[in-house]
């Protein structure tokens, strides 16, 4: 029983990490916990939350997917390049924003089902797969584009984006309803328990009957899916898709959210809700360095100092 | 006291609060061969693990010739000449046989890696220890019996005092287990002292001088080794009175339920058929190395075939994929335990139940019913007399062959009619084998059949209905009754005679 304390203790130090960051920031700042800056913080981390939900599963399943922000890139160009083109077609703007969607959706699938195949299939190292096509996604972005900005022609696109409901901004509950449909995936069904098993031991998964190829597949496939919302909703928060800037280093605050949520970057262990308050906590710190006047300069150095400290963690608990 | 070289005293070991060694005192003299025997979880291999600097003791003290000494890590003991063979092989496979003798203490010149030299002395223990293996050959093609003379090689490359081997026959032949007592007299008779963890008693009574035995983490008693009987040492390690180590054989029914015909994979197995009978255990015998586990393996689609047919109930089925042959109700225990049986980071239901997670989630989206799982972890748990702390213990937390018990479970739990036992007690010990061996005897009672593979003679002798013995991928002969015996079994194994049966 004692060492099943232990374990669960684990599990939830990224919570309890949160909680402390919460508690020091508030006697740091006044401001700290006005509503209004409370919720700053969840939209800026909720699109490179929603992503670092699906690298959970990559990374648990034993994988890395560095080409998020390119992929976040490509895709928001496509579904703006597509509206902006069907837009005078069609008469009403609610349909080319769903088909604009489901097409985002759509190619997200693609581009994901893309690395997993290569992964797989092609059996290249996910770390090299997905810089290769990190490259791909980014260059055929600027290409499209033409290396500049897509501005958005639909009218009501923008909105959506920008919207709040229940004065909870939209990305943000959508954050965490995938969140928390995410967690039972993870562990409920069968998939969660044969990814995590894949990540552990590939050869125990393939001598029990599982398709690993098909499990770390459909955790590449999975992630391009929460790229493409991710996708859609910064797309329409800015009503606007800069081909050079979009998701420009989300890898790094991706990957981060999901290692200081606790996941394993060796694969096997993670939590879904461990990864949220990663991302929180990322965007907690960013936050805080804004408050205290610290140069925005000197955050990715802090970024990597917490990237680097949560791994040692890690380690060391091992 | 003179002769004494190292004395433990009141040893005692937690991990977290369950104390698994308790106050064990001992004594080890120069030049000794010490058997120390004790059933699973009777904490040798915690003792040899404190004794070699893995883990550090949580009270009493070690002293080592004379001197109190503190083993804080593995280099420690390596410093002052305690060297160990562990049971679970240590090699990089990537590496050559030199390279991983002398890995973590290569010789230098010049800032440089003295290859020469190394690989001359390799050569040199290699010679020594009568092993045939070139110092270049890379450690993945070495079978597993080379594999454990590569071990020793590397804990005899330093000037050891003590050394410590933790089951060193468990994957060895009878002619390599002779190599290996012949080889730890002489060096015996050259001053080492050796520490002998098994469970097989014959084989302590042949090479040990004296023998300790533990239980529960206890010490139990120590013996020279003719003051004491085979029945005896067994007894003082359970703790009771063996009654008889294999069950009456049942009696198979003439239904054929499972065939295979000319399985082939190339440069591996050749042409190799069998019939297995309901209710019937039938025995893969075999040295090691004869293509026995890579039988199992192709039969359950883990390597590509180039011909042959697997027939299951008088219906061919396909052998591609491992899903094919557990939907053919197929079931595998595998040999490498820790390697393809079982996943350490899981709990204990979570491990049961992971091939047949399926009908514990028979449902659209594949939505786990986790009341069911835990119901089926209760119910192995009372079956097999599971020592965990708790169902959602880790693996990693428990003993051999607790976790040899899980693995069977495992395979138990996908309901299979036939079953592949590749090596199911390698490893453990005595009262837990003859735990395993009654509980396959119930099994095929029930009518379930079994494929059993084994090294050792005894169990298929004692266990099995029929032995097809097999050497070089090859089938050379298969017996029957009272033609099971050892040296029916050595003459088809060592391929002097052929086409038995």
């Amino acid at each position: 029983m004692v060492l099943l304390k232990k374990i669960d203790w684990q599990k939830y130090s990224s919570f309890a990490a949160l909680l402390f960051l919460i508690i020091i920031s508030s006697f740091l700042s006044p401001y700290f916990l006005k509503f209004q800056n409370l919720m700053n913080i969840l939209r800026q981390v909720s699109y490179t939350g929603i992503i670092a939900l699906g690298m959970t599963f990559v990374i648990i399943g034993g994988g890395i997917d560095l080409s998020v922000g390119s992929m976040t890139a490509f895709i928001g160009a496509i579904v703006v390049l597509l509206m902006n083109y069907l837009g005078p077609a069609i008469g009403s703007e609610v349909i080319v924003i769903v088909i604009g969607i489901a097409t985002g959706i759509t190619v997200g699938v693609l581009l994901g089902a893309f690395n997993g195949f290569m992964i797989t299939k092609g059996k290249i190292a996910p770390f090299i797969v997905t810089l290769g096509s990190m490259a791909i996604f980014r260059s055929l972005t600027l290409y499209i584009g033409n290396a500049g900005e897509i501005r958005s022609s639909n009218i009501i696109y923008g909105e959506f984006g920008m919207g709040s409901f229940m004065r909870i901004p939209v990305p943000v509950w959508v954050m965490l309803i995938l969140a928390a449909i995410l967690n039972l995936v993870l562990n409920n069904t069968r998939y969660g328990r044969y990814i995590c098993a894949v990540g552990s031991n590939q050869n125990v998964a393939m001598f029990s009957a599982i398709n690993v190829d098909f499990v770390r597949f459909f955790s590449y496939t999975l992630n391009g899916i929460l790229i493409a919302v991710s996708s859609i909703l910064l797309a329409s928060r800015f009503n606007a898709v800069s081909t050079s800037n979009m998701g420009l280093g989300f890898e790094l605050d991706v990957i981060a959210a999901v290692i200081v949520g606790g996941t394993a970057l060796t694969g096997g262990r993670g939590t879904v809700w461990g990864t949220v308050c990663g991302a929180v906590i990322l965007g907690i710190i960013n936050n805080m360095l804004n408050m205290v006047g610290v140069s925005p300069y000197l955050q990715g150095t802090v970024k990597g100092i917490v990237i680097l400290g949560a791994v040692y963690i890690q380690r060391q608990k091992q | 006291m003179e002769n004494i070289i190292l004395k433990a005293e009141n040893i005692c070991k937690s991990f977290s609060t369950v104390e698994v060694l308790h106050s064990v005192s001992f004594t080890i003299r120069y030049g000794e061969i010490l058997g120390i025997i004790g059933e699973n979880g009777a904490g040798k291999s915690t003792m040899m693990k404190i004794l070699s600097g893995i883990y550090l003791q949580s009270s009493g003290e070690i002293l080592f010739e004379g001197q109190k000494i503190d083993l804080k890590k593995p280099i420690d003991a390596k410093k002052i000449g305690i060297s160990i063979v562990p049971q679970e092989f240590n090699l990089i496979k990537d590496l050559t046989v030199c390279d991983n003798i002398f890995l973590g203490s290569e010789l230098i010149k010049n800032r440089l890696l003295d290859k020469e030299l190394m690989k001359k002395k390799t050569i040199e223990i290699l010679k020594e220890l009568e092993v045939n293996i070139s110092p270049d050959e890379k450690i993945e093609n070495l079978s597993g019996a080379e594999k454990q003379m590569v071990e020793i090689c590397k804990a005899l490359a330093f000037k050891s005092k003590i050394l410590i081997m933790d089951e060193p026959t468990s994957v060895l032949t009878v002619n390599e287990i002779k190599i290996l007592f012949r080889l730890m007299k002489r060096l015996q008779k050259d001053g080492l002292t050796i520490i002998y963890i098994s469970h097989k008693l014959k084989e302590v009574r042949e090479i040990c001088d004296r023998v300790m035995i533990l239980r529960d983490g206890n010490f139990v008693t120590e013996k020279n080794i003719d003051e004491i009987t085979l029945e005896q040492m067994a007894e003082n390690m359970v703790g009771r009175e063996l009654s008889q180590i294999f069950p009456r054989k049942n009696k198979p029914s003439d239904e054929i339920i499972f065939e295979i015909k000319g399985l082939t994979v190339p440069g591996i197995i050749e042409n190799v058929s069998f019939a297995l009978r309901k209710g019937e255990i039938l025995g893969l015998g075999g040295l090691v190395g004869a293509g026995r586990t890579e039988v199992s393996e192709a039969i359950m689609g883990l390597r590509p075939v180039s011909g042959g047919e697997v027939i299951v109930k008088n219906r061919l089925i396909s052998i591609k994929k491992p899903a094919e042959a557990i939907k053919a109700e197929i079931g595998y225990l595998s040999e490498d335990r820790q390697g393809s049986g079982i996943i350490t980071s899981f709990s204990v239901i979570h491990n049961i139940t992971l091939v047949s997670l399926p009908s514990y989630s028979n449902n659209t989206i594949n939505w786990i019913d986790q009341k069911s799982e835990l119901e089926a972890g209760k119910k192995y748990q009372k079956l097999f007399d599971l020592k965990a702390p708790s169902l959602k213990t880790h693996l990693e937390f428990l003993s051999g062959g607790n976790q040899q018990k899980v693995s069977m479970a495992k395979t138990l739990d996908t309901k299979p009619d036939v079953l592949i036992l590749d090596e199911p007690t390698r490893g453990i010990d005595v009262s837990a084998k003859q735990e395993i061996y009654h509980f396959i005897n119930s099994l095929v009672k029930e009518g379930i059949s079994c494929i059993f593979i084994s090294s050792e003679m005894e169990e298929l002798i004692g266990m099995c209905n029929r032995v097809v013995v097999m050497q070089g991928g090859r089938v050379t002969g298969i017996l029957e009754d009272k033609d099971i015996n050892e040296e029916e079994i050595m003459f088809y194994a060592t391929g002097i005679r052929e086409g038995g049966n």
